[in-house]
């Protein structure tokens, strides 16, 4: 059996006194796609960001491809780890904002290009060329030389696709990436994330409220609840047949609202 | 008639001075109000401390005196400066003060969504603030360094105080010579308020140079 990718350990979150998570455990294999749903505030987001490192755990234990990604290890006891090591764990992951957090100050090209010359030392004209490529793969070559402001929600969600996966990351995270989009934009940013998910051998956690978007997408599908999961399997299953009531309340007040299944 | 522009002579040599004074002036504040407004949101305490009694030190005291310190003051602890190093530093530490609040509230404007996306980019602290959040911080600065730059410029009619030959000395030396008071005090306040105008025009067009693009509109 292979080792999980990511294995999360008995986390726990409180914002204030409002405990998001209390002992999660997940784990995810490498190359999984997975789709995490659920009600607003059910912690969902809240994992992501956890993972990206843009919020501290409080308890438990989270492994990154065999490693540790809060502690490290000295003479066999786990320490928190430093800014050091975060940095170089972060080489591994990716993330992909629901309002996009693009550099305004910057052209769609030097977006995508900052990171990689900063951060590894790629020279501008290799870093430009791949950064060409990608924007070809999200279909946003023609607008290299745009600015943020100029572009569509949808274009500038595509040009953060390109920006994240321009580091090469093992896993990438999506949080909520269509909900800011008007409806006539979401099927072009699903497009290129469908196609990246059938091309490339990527680990892919993606939080959504597009339960059509979350079956084509996820080899497996966990249903949040109040920080905890409630149920997971094969989007057949958590879709088309969900065992458990939360789930089945879930789902049907979702449609109810509209969305597709 | 010959008399006159002899004596206008003189103040354009004090307009010289004052220039001088300002650009100088302005760029030990431009220095210090970094230095300090970055310092106010450092994460040592130290570099806060530091930051915050400066700032809270040159923005409570007198110009005057802190000239007078500077230029009476100094020699008794070895450090003698000229009248216009005097100048320049009294200036420079004082508007540096102001400005440095300027930088940290810039700074802190900017919105957490751009750090996240440093973070999640992976950028280091301070490749994120000089590449992402200096530069589009600066661009909130940049109206308020220009009321800063004005400010500079007429404070620096104290120096006239330590007899460093600026505008408002010179308009002093005319009266004396001449016994008219109304000439070279209505010229000098026209020269101010002309100077004034251009650090205003100034800052204006960096500061359409520098919004390019972010409107979406112009390119």
């Amino acid at each position: 059996m292979p080792t999980p990718i990511i294995n999360i350990d008995a986390i726990s979150k409180s914002f204030g006194t409002f405990k998001v998570l209390d002992g999660l455990s997940m784990q995810v294999m490498p190359g999984e796609k997975l789709a995490l749903i659920g009600p607003s505030g059910s912690g969902k987001t809240t994992i992501l960001r956890i993972l990206m490192t843009l919020e501290r755990i409080d308890g438990g234990h989270i492994q990154i491809d065999g490693e540790q990604l809060y502690h490290v290890e000295r003479n066999g006891q786990l320490l928190p780890a430093d800014e050091r090591h975060l940095t170089r764990m972060r080489q591994k992951i990716g993330m992909v904002f629901q309002l996009f957090n693009l550099f305004p100050h910057k052209c769609v090209m030097d977006n995508v290009t900052l990171a990689p010359m900063l951060t590894k030392g790629t020279p501008r004209a290799v870093a430009e060329k791949r950064a060409m490529e990608l924007l070809e793969m999200v279909g946003m070559a023609d607008k290299a030389k745009s600015m943020p402001a100029q572009l569509s929600g949808g274009q500038k969600q595509r040009v953060a696709i390109a920006r994240a996966l321009a580091l090469s990351p093992k896993i990438m995270l999506f949080d909520e990436v269509t909900s800011a989009l008007d409806p006539e934009l979401v099927e072009e940013v699903m497009n290129v994330m469908r196609k990246l998910a059938a091309e490339t051998d990527m680990t892919m956690l993606l939080v959504t409220h597009e339960m059509g978007f979350a079956h084509d997408f996820a080899d497996r599908v966990l249903f949040f609840d109040r920080g905890k999961i409630v149920e997971e399997g094969k989007p057949d299953e958590i879709f088309r047949n969900p065992k458990q009531e939360r789930t089945q309340g879930f789902l049907k007040k979702i449609i109810a609202a509209g969305h597709r299944v | 008639m010959t008399q006159w522009s002899g004596y206008f002579g003189l103040i354009l040599q004090g307009a010289l001075v004052t220039i001088e004074l300002t650009l100088m002036g302005s760029v030990l504040a431009l220095f210090m109000a970094f230095l300090a407004g970055m310092g106010r949101l450092s994460r040592f305490f130290i570099l806060r401390a530091l930051a915050t009694a400066y700032i809270e030190f040159f923005r409570g005291t007198s110009i005057f005196v802190q000239l007078f310190w500077a230029y009476f003051v100094l020699p008794f602890i070895g450090i003698s400066l000229t009248p216009l190093q005097a100048g320049v530093l009294a200036l420079g530490l004082n508007v540096g003060a102001y400005a440095a609040e300027v930088v940290r509230g810039a700074i802190q404007s900017i919105g957490r969504e751009q750090y996240e996306a440093c973070t999640a980019l992976n950028l280091g602290r301070w490749q994120g603030m000089r590449h992402v959040i200096l530069p589009q911080a600066l661009l909130v600065m940049l109206p308020t360094f220009g009321n800063n730059a004005i400010e500079l410029l007429k404070a620096t009619a104290v120096v006239s105080l330590i007899s460093l030959a600026d505008l408002t000395f010179q308009a002093q030396v005319v009266r004396s010579q001449t016994g008219n008071t109304m000439v070279p005090f209505t010229t000098i306040l026209f020269i101010y308020f002309i100077l004034a105008l251009l650090i205003s025009w100034g800052v204006r067009s960096l500061e359409r140079r520098m919004a390019r693009g972010l409107d979406g509109v112009r390119v």
